[in-house]
């Protein structure tokens, strides 16, 4: 048996190892690149028959008064390029036909520079593959009310656990652990993003929000699975130690903790490696948070409760603060 | 009695599964297999039953590609409008909604777009999905307010109603196509002749001298449907502006005994039963009155649009993307793909590391995959990249609960327990950790559901749904259906092979000798601090 216990610390240090060059990189700003969503904005694609330079292309948005336009290259003469919000690009007057909108100008005028467009299987077309606009003021929503969704599965979460553990002592406890897992699990996520933003440019949309908020639900999910055993061996084993019955429970809950992680993680490689690229940067966080909410749920959650009940805080408050030495009460010294 | 049960239980979960697997087929398969399995061209699932009358049900699935496809798998265009205000503030924005969402509809309805979809979107929104139709195209289906017009029959000298014969009534410009313009006098028009009446707008001389068309402009948004005070039918009441009643008072002057019909957006409001509403003005009305005659339902809804046309809320597009067709389709193909190769790569870790009870349950995720898609097809839900990944994500925790339970079920038989006694106590013990397990990702699917709702992202709520349906169901598929089909093996020699069971049988034993089955005794040295 695996004596997980003892060695707390040392895994409260990996995580923290592993933890910190993401909260470094998400308060060197800019912490997460954010996407059209939520900065408001245009995006379109766009694809040329004949070899375009990106130089090129950006003189002529330049030229048509777009100097803030990004161009990206993304394949064989196709180009990912985002404005300001183009105005104009979906009003249609009372009556009347519609004046040419700015996509309408935009597009004339590329292909009139550059020749014709291609569409997506190579056919010549006139219109780009795909073209999204974002308002400023649903951004700001969307940011406002992810944050909501986080706190909100948070609380629902440390209800719900408190109220399914509530047969055990300090079923608060329970929950807390749970959502501080859950919390590291969201941390290391956006961390990793904030450092994939800077260093690959990836930028994060309301998919990315979308998998956060299922790696929370997942990470839940492994540690109620080896909660659920430590409230059962509990119960049936009197009088056993709380400490030995979290190590025991890990122990037995670690075969299918990894198997089931191992599964979810196979899935998701088989999804990567040959699904499309639209969802690539989800399943990306799907990927990482759930290897680390298997490793959370057993290194951090479980971990947290016996950290508790041994009272190691307030040993630690009592070596490293002498302040705070002074009440010393009689209990556990080392 | 037990063996009946699960030989009962067995057989239905066979009909189910088949049914499914029915429902699901697509008519090419071959375009959604990986190329090294070769499959006929064409050999699909045609649904030769639809052809019989009747069943509403089956009626669903006529399509045989009735899967149905988001925007980002097969391409169009999404708007979300948002109602302004800002030139009307004392607008109540949910009525006005309600209604612009049906006059949406028909414009995009005339305009022949198959499995449009309009929602409501959090207080004061429209999301509007119309597959295979470009922006521009959308925008002006959309982008326009609605003009309400009230109109009268045309007339000829001497008063009659003109009608259309042997042609069509057009009524925008009004007039009588390929057809003659015939002369009927008004008392011996049918409801049938209604149909053919020529259509022209109410014109009335304004206060400023002006021609005017009498639009809805002129009414008040607070037309209401109350029963009759002597005889309880309902009563439309309505009410003009001060601008619009001398224009009223001159149309029903002019037109009294004579119908009257309701334009939005240049077609004619229409009942229930599709007629068009049109009261015979019964006395002159300027500032207010009332339409009597009409069925309830039609009341309402003309009440409704009344009150909308009257009341054109501009709508803004705040939000637009448009996804080519062609990148949809490969997505679809790629992503189912990836799909089933996760599938089989799934059984086969399972099979290799938990031998027959493996074998099993790839057997009840081949169950659970087929009842999931099937669910999808007649529900239908939109199936979207996001919602795919929600669906491949569900067979992860449905082979969770497998997981568990197998575990489980492995460490009472090291424990020296019998098969029959393991699989049992293995569901039971279980159940707890995948029942809360599952509820806690249930709340986060219903949280994901509320913030995809609250800001529109359809993507997020078609994940949040899709996976709640997937955890639903895995529960069903790993509780009933490996449960029946282990119970149903036991009395079969292939449970006398513990073998079979159980990786190491030598390893298994060992164990248990060591571990008394009374549990965990404190027998460590590990617990204690140092």
């Amino acid at each position: 048996m695996f004596d997980f216990v003892r060695r707390r610390n040392w895994f409260y240090l990996l995580s923290l190892l592993v933890l910190v060059p993401g909260i470094i990189s998400l308060i060197i700003p800019p912490s997460l690149k954010p996407g059209i969503e939520f900065t408001g904005g245009t995006t379109f694609t766009v694809r040329f028959a004949q070899s375009v330079h990106q130089d090129a292309l950006r003189t002529a948005l330049s030229d048509l008064g777009h100097s803030e336009a990004i161009v990206q290259r993304t394949g064989e003469n196709k180009f990912l390029v985002r404005t300001r919000e183009l105005e104009g690009a979906a009003a249609a007057p009372e009556v009347g036909p519609a004046p040419p909108s700015e996509r309408d100008t935009i597009e004339a005028d590329l292909q009139q520079r550059f020749g014709d467009f291609l569409d997506n299987e190579g056919k010549v077309s006139n219109r780009f593959i795909d073209f999204y606009i974002v308002s400023g003021t649903v951004s700001e929503e969307i940011g406002r009310n992810a944050g909501f969704a986080v706190i909100a599965a948070s609380v629902a979460i440390l209800l719900y656990i408190s109220w399914a553990f509530r047969a055990v002592p300090k079923p608060f406890l329970y929950g807390t652990a749970a959502v501080l897992a859950l919390l590291h699990d969201a941390v290391l996520v956006l961390g990793a993003f904030s450092i994939f933003g800077k260093v690959f440019d990836i930028e994060i949309n309301t998919m990315f929000l979308t998998g956060l908020l299922t790696v929370m639900g997942f990470s839940v999910h492994d540690t109620i699975v080896v909660f659920d055993r430590i409230r059962e061996n509990l119960r049936r084993i009197e009088g056993i130690d709380f400490a030995e019955c979290v190590n025991v429970s890990l122990n037995q809950t670690l075969a299918r903790s990894v198997n089931t992680s191992f599964t979810v993680v196979l899935v998701l490689v088989a999804m990567l490696l040959m699904g499309g690229v639209t969802i690539r940067d989800f399943l990306l966080v799907l990927l990482i948070g759930i290897i680390s909410g298997t490793y959370s749920s057993i290194f951090v959650a479980s971990q947290l409760l016996v950290t508790w009940e041994e009272g190691d805080m307030q040993r630690f408050f009592r070596r490293f603060l002498p302040w705070r030495r002074r009440p010393a009460p009689v209990e556990t010294e080392g | 009695m037990r063996g009946w049960f699960n030989r009962t239980l067995l057989g239905f979960i066979v009909i189910l599964t088949v049914l499914s697997v029915v429902t699901v087929w697509p008519s090419e398969p071959n375009r959604y297999l990986p190329s090294f399995i070769p499959w006929p061209e064409g050999k699909g699932i045609k649904f030769p039953w639809v052809r019989f009358e009747g069943g509403a049900i089956l009626g669903q699935m006529r399509n045989p590609r009735a899967m149905r496809l988001g925007l980002d798998l097969r391409g169009g265009t999404r708007l979300v409008l948002e109602a302004d205000t800002s030139q009307a503030p004392d607008v109540d924005v949910d009525k006005a909604l309600e209604a612009a969402s049906r006059i949406i509809e028909r414009r995009v309805n005339a305009f022949g777009v198959a499995e449009s979809e309009i929602q409501r979107q959090g207080s004061d929104r429209l999301a509007v999905q119309l597959p295979g139709i470009d922006p521009d195209e959308a925008a002006k289906l959309v982008g326009r307010t609605a003009v309400l017009e009230f109109r009268e029959p045309k007339r000829d000298d001497s008063g009659n109603i003109l009608t259309c014969e042997g042609g069509t009534v057009t009524y925008n410009p009004p007039g009588c196509e390929g057809g003659q313009e015939v002369g009927v006098p008004a008392q011996s028009i049918t409801a049938q002749a209604e149909e053919s009446i020529i259509w022209v707008p109410a014109q009335a001389v304004g206060s400023d001298g002006l021609q005017k068309d009498l639009t809805g402009r002129f009414l008040k948004p607070n037309t209401f449907v109350s029963g009759h005070p002597t005889t309880g039918l309902p009563i439309l009441n309505f009410e003009m502006t001060s601008e619009g009643a001398p224009l009223l008072e001159q149309v029903t002057t002019r037109i009294e005994s004579l119908p009257m019909a309701f334009f939005l957006d240049g077609e004619p409001i229409r009942g229930k039963d599709n007629t068009i509403i049109a009261p015979i003005v019964r006395a002159v009305i300027s500032d207010k009155g009332i339409i009597e005659g009409l069925p309830v339902d039609d009341a309402r809804l003309l009440s409704i649009q009344l009150n909308a046309g009257a009341l054109p809320v501009p709508l803004k597009v705040i939000q637009q993307e448009e996804v080519d067709a062609t990148l949809g389709e490969d997505s679809v193909q790629k992503s189912v793909i990836a799909g089933e190769m996760a599938l089989l790569i799934v059984m086969a870790f399972m099979t290799l590391y938990y031998r027959l009870p493996g074998v099993l349950a790839s057997m009840a995720l081949f169950v659970y995959t087929s009842i999931v898609l099937a669910i999808f097809k007649v529900w239908p839900v939109t199936l979207t990249l996001a919602g795919i990944a929600a669906f491949v994500l569900s067979v992860g925790m449905a082979v969770d609960a497998n997981i568990l339970i197998f575990e489980r079920m492995k460490e009472e038989l090291r424990l020296g327990r019998s098969l029959v006694a393991s699989i049992e106590a293995g569901f039971s013990r279980a159940w707890s950790s995948i029942r809360d397990s599952n509820v806690s990702t249930l709340i986060t699917c219903a949280i994901l559901y509320w913030f995809g709702d609250q800001f529109g992202a359809s993507l997020v709520k078609g994940f949040a749904f899709t996976l709640a349906i997937g955890v639903l169901v895995s529960m069903f598929s790993a509780i009933m259906v490996t449960r029946t089909f282990l119970r149903l093996t036991i009395g079969t020699p292939l449970a006398r092979r513990l073998g079979w069971w159980v990786v190491d049988l030598a390893e298994v034993r060992g164990v248990a000798a060591v571990t008394p089955a009374t549990g965990m005794p404190p027998q460590s040295t590990s617990g204690g601090e140092e």
